[in-house]
């Protein structure tokens, strides 16, 4: 194990890279794309507590046969959280190519 | 009954082979604590899931369903949908500015003695949490499926105790790495057996099994178990539910078992993958739950699983109702494999934070120590670790839901670890003491409400058996059975006024920028080690 002080070499300028345009663009396009997905996901996952435990009747209404709101909205958060997933491995494979391009361009 | 026992043993022997294997392949630190960082995604990602679907997912969740429907299904989503918080905000950060554990990444811009002594104390605190529930599953468990044998609730947990601490001393996270594996695979074949049962059981009717589901038997009434509120009532039930949903949500991102797997694989892309992996499989266990627990509480019935074995036991019973004596066996081989597994990789975190945190960085001021001695500490603090677990496992006793005991953990982890990783990954202020405050209000304000809620405090009448009385006898002074909706605030408003009050720390700032381009691009991270 090496200790904290070794972890980063001293030859990289991290200083320059970060003011790079290619870096800005790479922070603002992940931030385009993380910041509406969390708000996104965080709301739509917070609507089930709450509407569960605020509108209990609108809830508790039958739509297929015995099955609820309540019970349909808490199945489809499963297939939210895999689309969303999935959107993100698209968005995270251009991330990826633009990082790449940031470290070719800082190594030589 | 000796066809439990036997496959008791057989799984016993397999995951024994695998240590031994492991402990051939592993030398040097790297291989000890990250598996050589040579873990593939989809390898990572059936780890991540078997570290997570712990005794409380296949237990606890089936139990709560068949005891108070609609609302124990709560848990199954909020485990889920968590993985996307450790997704978007917390997996590729980590994997790229850390090495072993969580506190590398505290560390990396801050006074590395103080925060890593206490992410240790808060990895150590959430992980016994975590593996008191386990131990509890355990020991109910055996207890319930070798009756007559001789074999008692104590010495099951001494058992699982004794086999932890041998994977992780002699395998590392390589073994743990591999025993995960094989326990997800048999879980999720398991739990896809059992929910064809219960389908089958219905003649392959949906219609038929929710129309059960919502004309269940209980205590002499009918009750439609698809209806919220069996368990979270007024008045205090709706806040309830928020509030355990956020510890799930948040908590997930700051348990340390979860988080150190993202250590064992080449880069952050393959980090990404891992998560991708494991939300396909945890994801489709949950669904699962859905026909574990109802049909549990449909074709079982509460009344007899109270009798026999308690809540905990709600799927073996299943099992035993629909396949016989030996699918029961089969059954609970797989529950009691993946809470080995889950208890290995616990241990394993625990041990990791001892040796790189403490005894490396705050004993040694963070000199380079040599490899076979950090590992030699890992091992011994296995030991500790699976000694103190054994004992409050059975100080405790076999009380409580084990999905409820794992939910108490995330709303420590979601407390005290997400607030101060979130913070100082993306805030250029954040100062030593800023971690240091938040992780002591997030840790000290969790606990502190778990012991003011009514799952502790409590009056009970003279009527209640001993076992089941609360521990302090008086009113509980916090309503709320889950901690999170104001210990996760406080974890948060306590790293901040801890920065605002201490001077801007110009090192924390200037390691700012080499961190956030090394986070964002995985310039310098950790390499994977050649073969």
């Amino acid at each position: 194990m090496q200790p904290d002080s070794q972890q980063q070499s001293p030859a990289t300028d991290w200083d320059r890279i970060a003011h790079t345009d290619a870096f800005k663009d790479l922070m603002a396009a992940k931030a385009r794309f993380i910041v509406p997905a969390v708000l996104f996901f965080m709301v739509y996952y917070f609507a089930l507590p709450v509407l569960v435990g605020y509108a209990p009747d609108l809830m508790r209404r039958e739509v297929i046969g015995p099955v609820n709101i309540a019970y349909l909205f808490a199945l489809s958060q499963f297939f939210m959280a895999w689309i969303v997933a999935g959107l993100y491995m698209r968005a995270a494979s251009r991330f990826d190519d633009m990082a790449k391009k940031i470290l070719d361009r800082g190594s030589k | 009954m000796s066809a439990p026992l036997t496959m008791f043993l057989v799984f016993i022997a397999i995951t024994l082979g695998i240590t031994m294997w492991a402990s051939r392949q592993s030398s040097g630190a790297s291989a000890f604590f990250a598996a050589g960082r040579r873990i593939t995604g989809w390898q990572n990602g059936i780890a991540v899931a078997g570290d997570y679907m712990s005794a409380a997912s296949f237990l606890g969740i089936a139990g709560i369903i068949a005891f108070q429907g609609y609302d124990g299904f709560m848990y199954s989503v909020g485990f889920l949908v968590a993985y996307l918080t450790v997704l978007l905000i917390v997996a590729e950060p980590l994997r790229n500015t850390g090495k072993y554990t969580m506190a590398d990444v505290l560390a990396y811009r801050l006074s590395p003695r103080p925060v890593r002594a206490m992410a240790a104390i808060s990895t150590l605190t959430v992980s016994t949490f975590y593996m008191i529930a386990q131990m509890v599953g355990a020991g109910t468990l055996v207890a319930l499926l070798l009756k007559g044998s001789g074999i008692t609730y104590n010495w099951a947990v001494t058992m699982v105790g004794i086999l932890m601490v041998a994977y992780v001393v002699f395998g590392g996270m390589l073994a743990t790495t591999w025993v995960q594996i094989v326990k997800a695979v048999l879980l999720m074949g398991g739990t896809f057996l059992l929910s064809i049962l219960v389908i089958a059981h219905f003649h392959f009717s949906l219609g038929e099994f929710f129309d059960a589901v919502s004309h269940v038997t209980d205590g002499g009434k009918v009750v439609n178990f698809l209806t919220p509120g069996l368990r979270y009532k007024p008045p205090y039930g709706a806040l309830d539910l928020i509030s355990l949903g956020l510890a799930l949500i948040l908590g997930t991102a700051g348990l340390p078992h979860i988080l150190v797997r993202f250590y064992t694989v080449p880069d952050a892309k393959t980090a990404r993958v891992s998560v991708v992996w494991a939300m396909g499989i945890i994801g489709t266990f949950y669904i699962m739950t859905t026909f574990l627990g109802f049909g549990a509480a449909t074709i079982v019935g509460k009344a007899y699983i109270a009798k026999n074995g308690g809540i905990n036991m709600s799927a073996p019973l299943l099992a035993r109702n629909l396949g016989g004596d030996m699918f029961f066996a089969f059954i609970s081989s797989i529950a009691f494999a993946t809470i080995l597994a889950v208890v290995a990789g616990l241990t394993m975190s625990a041990s990791t934070s001892f040796a790189h945190d403490v005894y490396e960085n705050v004993i040694h001021h963070g000199k380079q120590q040599s490899h076979a001695d950090c590992v030699l500490v890992a091992r011994i603090t296995a030991f500790v670790v699976g000694a103190v677990a054994i004992t409050i496992a059975i100080v405790l006793g076999p009380t409580f839901n084990v999905a409820f005991l794992v939910g108490l953990a995330f709303a420590v982890a979601a407390s005290a670890n997400l607030p101060v990783i979130m913070l100082s990954i993306f805030w250029k202020r954040f100062t030593t003491e800023g971690a240091v405050w938040g992780l002591a209000t997030g840790l000290i304000g969790s606990l502190a409400l778990i012991v003011a809620s009514p799952s502790i405090m409590g009056i009970d009448g003279p009527t209640v058996a001993l076992a089941a009385r609360h521990l302090i006898q008086a009113k509980p002074l916090f309503p709320l059975e889950n901690p999170g909706i104001v210990s996760i605030p406080l974890g948060f408003i306590g790293a901040f006024i801890g920065t605002m009050m201490s001077r801007v720390d110009d090192n924390s700032e200037a390691k700012f920028t080499e961190l956030e381009v090394r986070a964002n691009t995985g310039l310098g991270s950790e390499q994977a080690t050649a073969h």
